[in-house]
């Protein structure tokens, strides 16, 4: 059962994935990738992230990927597409870039496939379980987060904020 | 006890297959009743009778609207993007209808098998669930506009994604104060947490139930936030283009939305299926075990479900959130639209800072209870009652000074007008002077 969700779940990811570039109308784009979102959201969810996966269609299906629906139809771009598409050496240079990722994380599945997965996982994926009864789904993740991280997250919301004002000031007319 | 037992796998597939199409068909029945009974309280409120003539009191007429959709003519606007016209009715309809599964409708049910959970789909992310699927609600609103060609539809369409995306945002910000309190996102859990705590959380958490309304009104688009299909403005918006079972669709999944909206309203705030004072019927899962609470020494005492217990507890969850579907309509025919700039400084300007001031407030308040070891229960509720009152009175005052609601600043008092109209000397409707303006009325405009 498990499997079989998995697979359809990753060909949605992936057939979304190759939509997203291939597509020429924006609008499509913006929806296949929403369906690689959902479908990667419903990935968590095997994995038993249900945070993780709420969290995904919250803020970026539900909330980032609106916001860029939002702003392709006010610039209208759906009906003139082509000027934007360009050839020639940018496009060279990312097909070099996509080949050479792909390449390492081909490699990197490799190096997982010879040396196997940790040897305590199963005993983390038992303290993880008994960690979401306690606390439940949110805490697990919480509880850390606000504890050892809470400066990095703090940081990340600070260049979040620096990032609004940024976009506020360059969109501000000047007078 | 054998009815104390966890469903086998096989009979949770089969109480789970039964529960989906149960509560399916019943929210989709209560969606057709509810258009009846809007068009039926708002004939009420206007004074006169509203459909009363197919069947009696006018119960057939939903069926008589479904076989009207169903016949008429689809139409389909020739310059419109055919895929997307289709889709957007589609997409507006499908989380509406799944959001549903999470909430818990009555106590637990004990059957011959083992005791049946009376929710569709009891997962550990509960409201998150139903924040991420009421968040895709907008595509289909927002394709349906677009996809129209059509200028009144694609603003309708903006429109929607700009104030859905704004009050998400304060929604979101008032359930966090429910966690809070809950200490967990599941429904379930909020549920008993209002039980042990003997008292609704509306009581303790009074500000964030206001939020919550009012957000929960611009989520689904209905008046006074109906700037998406505001028929003065823009025929009717987003939906102008779209016909018969198409326009349904989108009919279909505004109501859904307006009862999972009462539903949570019932279930975060007013207890869920919870019913007042009685202890009885207060059970939850407790390590694999069905309880009733704790004893003075901490141990669970056992659960005893019966039949009557899930009918009454069913009762009163649908009492509850009738009353909130009736609020709704109460609303719309009472309320006029606001203008768009005021939707937007309402959203961002009002409930956003406020609500976030709220959180750290009741934050604030549960830690230093949880400091002094006040235990968590009814004088844990009434101290943070105290506090939360104080401040929505606060809040109410601050807010309505007709500096929000009234458009033009300042001019919403009666009082203030009569006063501006002397000044100027103009006679009220009486015809009376009034009384300060002879001695301050403008010698050129009399």
């Amino acid at each position: 059962m498990i499997e079989v969700l998995f697979v359809l779940f990753a060909v949605v990811a992936l057939g979304g994935a190759f939509g997203v570039v291939i597509s020429k109308s924006p609008v499509a784009s913006l929806l296949f990738m929403v369906a690689t979102l959902a479908s990667v959201a419903g990935i968590y969810v095997l994995f038993e992230a249900h945070f993780l996966a709420a969290i995904q269609v919250l803020v970026y299906a539900g909330a980032i990927m609106v916001l860029f629906l939002f702003v392709i139809m006010l610039l209208n771009l759906g009906h003139d597409y082509r000027a934007d598409l360009r050839f020639g050496l940018w496009s060279l240079l990312a097909f070099v870039v996509a080949g050479l990722t792909a390449g390492v994380l081909a490699q990197g599945f490799m190096d997982v496939g010879d040396t196997g997965f940790r040897e305590d996982g199963a005993a983390i994926a038992a303290a993880l379980d008994e960690a979401a009864r306690e606390e439940g789904v949110a805490g697990v993740i919480a509880e850390p987060l606000f504890t050892d991280y809470v400066v990095a997250f703090e940081l990340m919301g600070l260049l979040l904020l620096v990032a609004i004002v940024a976009a506020v000031v360059l969109a501000k007319p000047r007078n | 006890m054998h009815e104390m037992q966890q469903l086998s796998t096989f009979w949770f597939w089969v109480a789970g297959a039964a529960k989906v199409i149960g509560v399916f068909t019943v929210v989709m029945l209560a969606v057709a009743y509810m258009t009846l009974a809007e068009r039926r309280v708002s004939g009420f409120i206007q004074d006169r009778l509203g459909p009363n003539r197919v069947g009696p009191f006018g119960l057939l007429q939903p069926i008589a609207d479904a076989v009207k959709n169903l016949i008429k003519e689809e139409t389909m606007p020739g310059t419109s993007s055919k895929f997307y016209f289709v889709l957007g009715p589609m997409l507006a309809i499908m989380p509406a209808v799944v959001t549903f599964a999470v909430i818990p409708i009555a106590a637990p049910l004990p059957t011959p098998v083992g005791t049946v959970d009376m929710i569709v789909a009891d997962v550990p992310i509960g409201i998150l669930y139903i924040l991420a699927l009421s968040s895709l609600a907008v595509y289909g609103i927002v394709l349906a506009g677009w996809a129209s060609n059509n200028k009144y539809a694609f603003l309708g369409g903006l429109r929607a994604s700009a104030q859905m995306i704004s009050y998400e945002v304060a929604l979101g910000l008032s359930v966090i104060a429910v966690l809070l309190l809950a200490g967990n996102v599941t429904l379930t859990e909020m549920v008993w947490q209002q039980q042990q705590m003997k008292l609704w959380f509306v009581f303790p958490l009074s500000l964030a139930f206001i939020f919550f309304v009012i957000s929960a009104l611009a989520e689904t688009n209905r008046l006074p936030f109906d700037m998406p299909e505001a028929e003065s403005e823009l025929i009717t918006g987003y939906h102008t283009e779209y016909s018969a079972m198409k326009f349904s669709m989108f009919f279909i999944a505004e109501y859904s939305h307006v009862l999972t909206a009462s539903a949570l309203m019932a279930t975060l705030f007013f207890g869920g299926w919870d019913i007042p004072v009685w202890t009885g019927d207060d059970m939850f899962w407790h390590e694999g075990a069905l309880i009733r609470g704790f004893d003075e020494a901490g141990a669970p005492i056992a659960a005893t479900p019966s039949v009557l217990i899930t009918l009454l507890t069913l009762g009163a969850f649908s009492a509850k959130t009738a009353f909130f579907v009736l609020l709704y309509i109460w609303i719309r025919w009472t309320l006029p639209r606001f203008r768009y700039d005021q939707v937007m400084h309402l959203g961002w300007k009002v409930l956003l800072p406020a609500a976030l001031g709220y959180i750290v407030l009741i934050a604030g308040t549960m830690l230093v209870l949880d400091q002094l070891g006040v235990p968590f229960g009814l004088r844990y509720g009434l101290i943070l009652t105290g506090v939360s009152g104080v401040t929505t009175v606060a809040f109410l005052f601050f807010v309505d000074r007709d500096r929000v609601i009234s458009g033009a600043h300042g001019q919403g008092s009666v009082a203030r007008i009569r006063a501006r109209a002397a000044a100027a000397g103009i006679r009220d409707a009486h015809g009376a002077q009034a009384a300060p303006a002879t001695a301050r009325s403008n010698p050129a405009s009399s």
